[in-house]
């Protein structure tokens, strides 16, 4: 029963949606949306856990006094601080996400410069990989680089102070040379898409329920 | 026996990591201190971004999804920005989610720097209607019931109180989706969710990796327009003759392009030079 009993609740509800694209009859679409109710609010528990999940993890690693204990320190007050004022606090006390509380400003001044730093690192390390790695080792390597430096040249503007249709002749490889490439990546995973769609809903997939 | 001394380009091949940060460093620094003022050719799709939203009906409703955050903030904020802009010189009502937890924060930074410059009043002509988790699911449920999807805008307030809302059920209501995208839930989805099922006309500013991914939406016409990344930015800052952020920072992401360029074609040199050595040595 523990493998019956999720399967069949998978097979009902996977045909269900499918039908549900087909099928315009009110009285479906009526009770499709419900479901579709019932599943954003399952969703959003998925949040609770994650937070409880987050907190275990660092805390234990904390309590164990491992390696980076004091990351985690970070993180649960972090955690704790964005959660409280954000929910808890009155909006006289600086509570609330709106702008001036100190949600809001931690936000502002904290995670948005953060993260956008982290996200700016990767210019300099792509410098660095590609001074090192970008290697003409093979023919395909070659027209690959090739390619790479010709499209890098034309996102910016310094490629048009050479040639006046460079940005055209750039917006071609992306239209229609990658573009190629592009299709047929998305067909192969639309298609393997379906596929595991297809046998998660027979149940002849079932590691999402079991570690099978 | 003592080993014998690496060659200079050998040595060069080698570079330190930290030589290549600093150039790196001090060719993106350089044109933000002094701007080069390069040029800004406009490219269809960003043209095209632009006359799809010029072609909006007086009075009609967009919704904008900004499904981005604080990481892709220099590439998409500048486009959130223009598009604001743009869409608040025209007569349409703005709805704006998002399927990104910190969206509503960026929205509200966006939102900032475009509110002195229009007349257009927060619950009348536009609404942060926040976050909601569920990506694919929310987009397929706003097509059923929008006010049911999002019963409360970001600061908690009812939208049946919302006069921007009133007549707007679901995606019959709206003439267009506009997606601000960094990755999942983005444009794709959209695409894959919304644009067919409900033959919506939709159009997407994107992070620049991910443009090559979209663009066989917008050859196929499911995308009428596409703006990827901070240079299609600054050509739409160019072409709504509102130039800011993008155009300015053009010329700091040119020089880096350029500086990995030069990288590329260096290192390759030095990877031949050594190669050809080498082999010329063991024949030797």
């Amino acid at each position: 029963m523990r493998s019956e009993v999720p399967m069949f609740i998978t097979l009902f509800f996977g045909l269900f949606f499918i039908i549900s694209a087909f099928i315009v009859h009110p009285a479906y679409k009526s009770a499709a949306q419900e479901l579709n109710n019932w599943t954003l609010i399952i969703i959003s528990f998925a949040y609770v856990l994650g937070v409880i999940n987050v907190a275990r993890i660092h805390a234990k690693k904390l309590e164990e006094r491992r390696p980076g204990w004091a990351y985690s320190v970070m993180t649960l007050f972090g955690m704790l601080i964005m959660i409280v004022f954000g929910i808890f606090v009155p909006a006289r006390l600086y509570g609330g996400y709106e702008t001036g509380s100190l949600f809001s400003w931690l936000f502002d001044n904290g995670q948005v410069p953060m993260q956008a730093t982290m996200f700016s690192l990767l210019a300099f390390f792509i410098a660095s990989a590609a001074f090192r790695a970008f290697r003409v080792r093979s023919v395909t390597a070659s027209l690959l680089a090739v390619t790479a430096v010709i499209v890098m040249a034309g996102r910016v503007s310094v490629g048009e102070l050479m040639w006046s249709d460079f940005p055209r002749f750039v917006e071609w490889i992306m239209g229609d040379l990658q573009t190629a490439g592009q299709r047929a990546v998305k067909i192969g995973a639309a298609l393997g898409a379906v596929a595991t769609g297809l046998k998660i809903i027979l149940g002849l997939e079932r590691s999402y329920f079991s570690g099978e | 026996m003592a080993k014998p001394t690496a060659r200079w380009t050998e040595r060069l091949e080698h570079l330190d990591r930290r030589i290549i940060f600093l150039v790196v460093a001090v060719g993106i620094l350089v044109p933000l201190v002094a701007p080069l003022g390069l040029p800004v050719t406009v490219t269809e799709p960003v043209q095209a971004f632009r006359d799809q939203i010029d072609g909006l009906p007086p009075g009609s409703a967009v919704l904008v999804s900004a499904d981005w955050d604080p990481g892709s903030r220099a590439e998409l904020l500048p486009a959130t920005v223009a598009l604001f802009h743009h869409l608040f010189q025209r007569d349409v009502r703005v709805l704006i989610i998002s399927l990104w937890p910190a969206g509503p924060r960026m929205v509200e930074q966006a939102l900032a720097e475009v509110r002195g410059a229009h007349t257009k009043t927060y619950g009348k002509d536009y609404v942060n209607l926040g976050f909601k988790e569920g990506a694919e699911v929310v987009m397929v449920s706003l097509g059923d019931n929008l006010p049911a999807t999002f019963p409360a805008d970001y600061y908690g307030t009812p939208v049946s109180t919302l006069p921007v809302l009133r007549g707007i059920k679901s995606y019959k209501d709206i003439a267009m989706v506009i997606t601000l995208s960094a990755g999942y839930p983005g444009t794709k989805e959209w695409v894959q969710q919304v644009q067919d099922r409900y033959n919506m006309p939709m159009i997407s500013a994107c992070a620049g990796v991910s443009a090559p991914e979209y663009y066989p939406y917008y050859q196929a016409g499911q995308l009428k327009g596409l703006i990827g990344g901070l240079k299609a930015s600054a050509e739409y800052e160019t072409v709504l003759e509102r130039k800011g952020f993008a155009v300015a920072a053009m010329d700091a992401q040119a020089l880096g392009h350029y500086i990995i360029i030069g990288f590329i074609i260096l290192g390759n040199a030095l990877y031949l030079i050594n190669k050809w050595t080498n082999l010329g040595a063991r024949k030797e």
